[in-house]
Parts: C-alpha cells; structure tokens; sequence
C-alpha cells in the first residue's frame, strides 16, 4: 500500500504572530517556521501504518517555495521513503492546493492520503475534503484512530458530540486530528540519511495546472483587546463581583 | 436570488446553533431557505420553518443522509447549488467536514469561521488562532461559508415557513457509517451555553471534574475542558475548548485550573466575563480574565458552591 504524505512549512506554533503596521500582512520576517503539528501526526501515522507492515512506501509531498524543502527533509527524517516538491511560492488558496495534490495523487495513484485536518496560520480545514471531492474518494476527517480492514478504511472520528465511526473504500482521505497519535523525533542518523533520499521538484506547469485565486485578503487586524481585568483576593469577593458588578450570575 | 442555510441537527432536534447561521444569511439576503438533509427528520424541518427570515425549508429525507456523510450530502447540494448566491452552515464539525467537499464540486473557494459580513461578498475571519482577524473578498458566484455561530446573535421564532420536499437520493457506499458514541447530558450544550465552567490539567483526575460539574448544575452552564485535561482522559473531547476544538462565547466563561495557552484562548477570548483561577500566578490566562483569583482551586471550588 503506497500512502501519500501532503505537509505544510507554517508558523511554529508556540509564536504569538504580529500583523504589519500598515495592517496588511502577517509579519513573518525572523518568525520561527516549522511542520504544521497536524501534519507531524499524518507523517507518524503513515511510518507506524509501515511498521506494521500495511504500508509499503510513503511518498511526503508540498506544495511552497525552496524553504519548504526542510519540512520534506524532516519528514523522510521521520519516514517517508521519497518526496515531492511543487514549486509554487507566495500564498496558494486551498482548493489550488488540493488540485495541485489531485495531480499529484494521479501521478503517484497512492491507495491513502494523509493530512493534517487544518493549518494552524489559515486554519482552514479544508483541503482534505476538497482533494477528497476532486478525486472522488471517500473522506475520514478529524480521525483520532485509523486502522486499515479487509481493503477498507476504518476512522474514528471526533465530531461535536463525541465520536464517530466510518468504513472508507480505498483510496481514501483520512485528516489527523490531535489524538490520532504522538509524533516522534527525528533522530540524528536519519536526519543525516534523509539528505540522501529523493527530493524531485515538479511545477504546477508540468502537472498541467494552472494555480488560481478567488480570494483577496484586503486587510488583517489583531482582534479588539480585552479591558485589563482585576485579581481578586477571595472566593466571596469574586461572587460579590460576578454577581452585583459585572451581573452574570443569580 | 437566495441564500441557503444547511441546517445542523441529528434527525430528532434542531441545534440551536442553526439560528445563528440564519442570523448571518439575513445580512446576505432577504429570502432564505434552510436545508434539512437526514432521515425521519420531518421535527427538524418544522422546527426549521419557524426561525425568522426563513421563507422555505427543503426537506430531503432519506435513509441515504440519515449521517449526513459528505459524499451524499455535498453532490446533493451541489445539484441545487445553482439557485443560490451564497450556502451556508455552522462551522461545527458536521459543517467543516461538508463544506469544503461542496466547494471543491463546485470550482469554488470556502470561507471558513466567518465572524462578520461587511458585504454581500466580503468577511472576516480569524486566523493564527484568532490572534489576527482577516478582511477577504471573495469572486466566487457561490459563497460557500461556514459560520462561527458565537459571533451571531440568534435569530427569534414565530415564522411558519413552507416545506418542499427535495427527491434527489444521492446513493453511494465509497463511505458507510459504523457506529457512533455521543455524550448525553442534561447540561446545556457547550457551543450556544450562556455560561461555561471549564477546568484544566489542575483538576487532576477525572473524578475531581465532579467538583467543576456540581458548580456548572448550579449554575445551569455547560462544562468545557482544556486540550490537557482531554489527553489526560479526564473528559471526552467533546468537552474541548481551543483553537481545534469548540470555540464560545459565553457570558460567563470560568476557567479553573486552566493555563491559558494561545490555543485554548482561541477558543474563548471572545467570552462577554472570563474569570481565572489558578495557583500560578503567571499563567497566561490571567491576561484575559476580567477576575482573576490566585487560588487552590480545590480550596476555591467548594467554597464557589457553597456561596452560589
């Protein structure tokens, strides 16, 4: 079973992210950037499918410019035998991304994809569905466990109101979601082998897609600040305050 | 031209949440219809029918939508996509898994998580966790958006919408449901709760909870819960609140024990009240609470009952 891998460069996400003075980006300049957590957990997924033996080659793919080849690195660190590079730089709209993966997914003809269920600067959570919908295959979103059953996909999703269980044909789309599993680190020797393994750069051209938009952001703002609040000294003073200053309770 | 709204419900009850997503559609447009998509759900769709502003409800009742899976659900919209200038639904789970696969069927963008329309093709929503808000324009024909259901006052009842029935049965078995495990509780639920007690990794166990639990009944609240005390197994993870979990904005939003990392702020800083206990006095959650009490919380807790 070949599964495909997609992963994002973002943010890292212990970064508190500033908007540009003239409030029209996020600044970014010297802000720590690493693998989408999300997308760490569909890596570990896709090496402990390998390790049990289900899996048979995993191929890690992304979608950015040259400094998103370090998170195709980390991931072979971590266990994808190969990877693919889609050159496209600047800011790439979801449902771009995911027909940029379908041609990949055409290309590879993978029997599973894995991704992080959401990117945690867009916070999205959409291009798993949507390269779902454009390949016509089923979608395990949110999957918290995964297990692969007589040719067929078993997710365990975590919905609104606890859980839930689907039975996907393969191929298939399964989107991580925090529980799914830890991630392990990558260790030294592999990092050094990762270096090694390939790295084949292809460009939405040769995959014969053309990368469009339909979406402007015309501006970004940090949200309203909060009025700066008061330490109480007490458990009676606090249910004074809550009761006859701000009145939220009985 | 119309607006859809894609009801949230499980075939016996409308979420309230719904009211919400309708309250946003009215900033669209005048004449809205409400998608009711599942089996036996003929209660959802007449309940559907009374929210205000609503002017149709489509009924598709089928044992194909019974769990409302995407892969039915969203070719099913899709065929009616065409009549409307904007679909929306609230962006819980059920929303965010369809949406995204509506879009894709229709060579369309997703908005998603908006907080506020500025025009009929221009909103905002929040992005890196909340700690920014974007303004974005979308040249979609199609809007196709999920809606954060905190940011929208609910829309009022009273109307007596007419139904039509929808015969399309999208049948498909690339997906089938197993089984499913929800929680059950008197409590309100946690997304439309008017007051959330929420308690962390210093709750310590599973069992202390109780202590949370017995304040939010006195209280009428919702119980929600921190990514930690979630890993830990204290509480099911529908009782998440953060960045990827659920996302409130209660009256009252009483964190205990709670640190106050950027992702569970994400999910509550929009909270009317927050109040704070906690040991640590640095902890970050003490930068949003309006009152803060440095504190045991198992010497706070049953004073807290005890006075309430």
């Amino acid at each position: 079973m070949k599964i495909l891998v997609p992963v994002k460069r973002v943010v890292d996400a212990n970064v508190k992210v500033r908007v540009s003075a003239d409030n029209s980006f996020i600044d970014l300049s010297n802000v720590k950037m690493a693998m989408n957590p999300f997308c760490e957990i569909a890596v570990e997924e896709a090496v402990r499918l390998k390790e049990r033996g289900v899996a048979t080659e995993i191929v890690a793919v992304t979608v950015g410019d040259e400094k998103s080849q370090e998170q195709l690195r980390t991931a072979m660190a971590l266990g994808a035998d190969r990877s693919i590079w889609v050159e496209q730089a600047g800011f790439v709209e979801p449902l771009a991304v995911a027909k940029l993966l379908k041609a990949v997914v055409d290309r590879e003809l993978p029997d599973l994809v894995i991704l992080g269920k959401q990117s945690i600067d867009c916070d999205n959570n959409q291009v798993g569905q949507m390269l779902a919908a454009l390949c016509d295959m089923p979608q395990g979103t949110f999957a918290f466990h995964l297990s692969i059953e007589n040719g067929r996909a078993l997710v365990s999703r975590e919905v609104d109101g606890g859980e839930q269980v689907v039975s996907l044909s393969l191929p298939a789309v399964v989107t991580t979601d925090l529980r799914l599993n830890e991630p392990r680190y990558a260790k030294l020797p592999d990092i050094m082998k990762a270096k090694k393994k390939p790295l084949d750069k292809i460009t939405p051209a040769e995959l014969g897609v053309t990368v469009s938009s339909s979406m402007t952001t015309i501006a970004v703002h940090e949200p309203p600040g909060r009025k700066a609040g008061i330490i109480v000294g007490s458990t009676a003073e606090l249910v004074d305050k809550l009761r006859n200053e701000a009145k939220v309770i009985p | 031209m119309s607006v859809l709204v894609i009801a949230e419900h499980n075939n016996a009850t409308l979420n309230p949440v719904t009211a919400s997503v309708v309250a946003a559609a009215v900033q669209l447009d005048a004449d809205i219809h409400v998608l009711v998509a599942g089996s036996d759900c003929s209660a959802v769709a007449t309940a559907a029918g009374q929210y205000q502003g609503v002017s149709r409800v489509l009924v598709a009742d089928n044992a194909a939508y019974a769990n409302q899976l995407a892969e039915a659900v969203a070719p099913l919209v899709s065929s009616i996509a065409a009549d409307y200038t904007a679909i929306l639904a609230a962006a819980g789970t059920t929303g965010k898994n369809l949406m995204p696969r509506l879009a894709a069927l229709l060579d369309a963008g997703q908005l998603s998580d908006i907080v506020a329309i500025e025009a009929q093709d221009t909103f905002i929503r929040p992005i890196y966790a909340g700690n920014a808000l974007a303004t974005v324009r979308t040249a979609d024909t199609v809007k196709i958006l999920t809606v954060r259901t905190s940011a929208f006052e609910p829309v009022g009842t009273g109307n007596n919408a007419d139904q039509m029935t929808l015969d399309t049965v999208i049948s498909q078995n690339k997906s089938m449901f197993i089984s499913e495990n929800l929680s059950t509780s008197e409590r309100p639920e946690l997304a439309s709760a008017s007051i959330v007690v929420s308690g962390g990794r210093g709750l310590g166990s599973a069992g202390n909870f109780q202590l949370l639990e017995r304040i939010a009944d006195k209280l009428g609240a919702a119980v929600g819960a921190s990514r930690a005390a979630v890993d830990a197994g204290f509480v099911g993870n529908d009782l998440q609140v953060g960045q990827t979990g659920k996302i409130v904005a209660p009256e009252l939003y009483i964190a205990v024990g709670i640190s106050g990392a950027i992702q569970h702020l994400a999910g509550m800083k929009d909270s009317k009240v927050i109040v704070a206990i906690n040991i640590d006095a640095d902890a970050p959650i003490f930068q949003v609470a309006d009152y803060g009490l440095v504190a045991d919380l198992f010497q706070v807790l049953p004073e807290l009952e005890s006075l309430l």
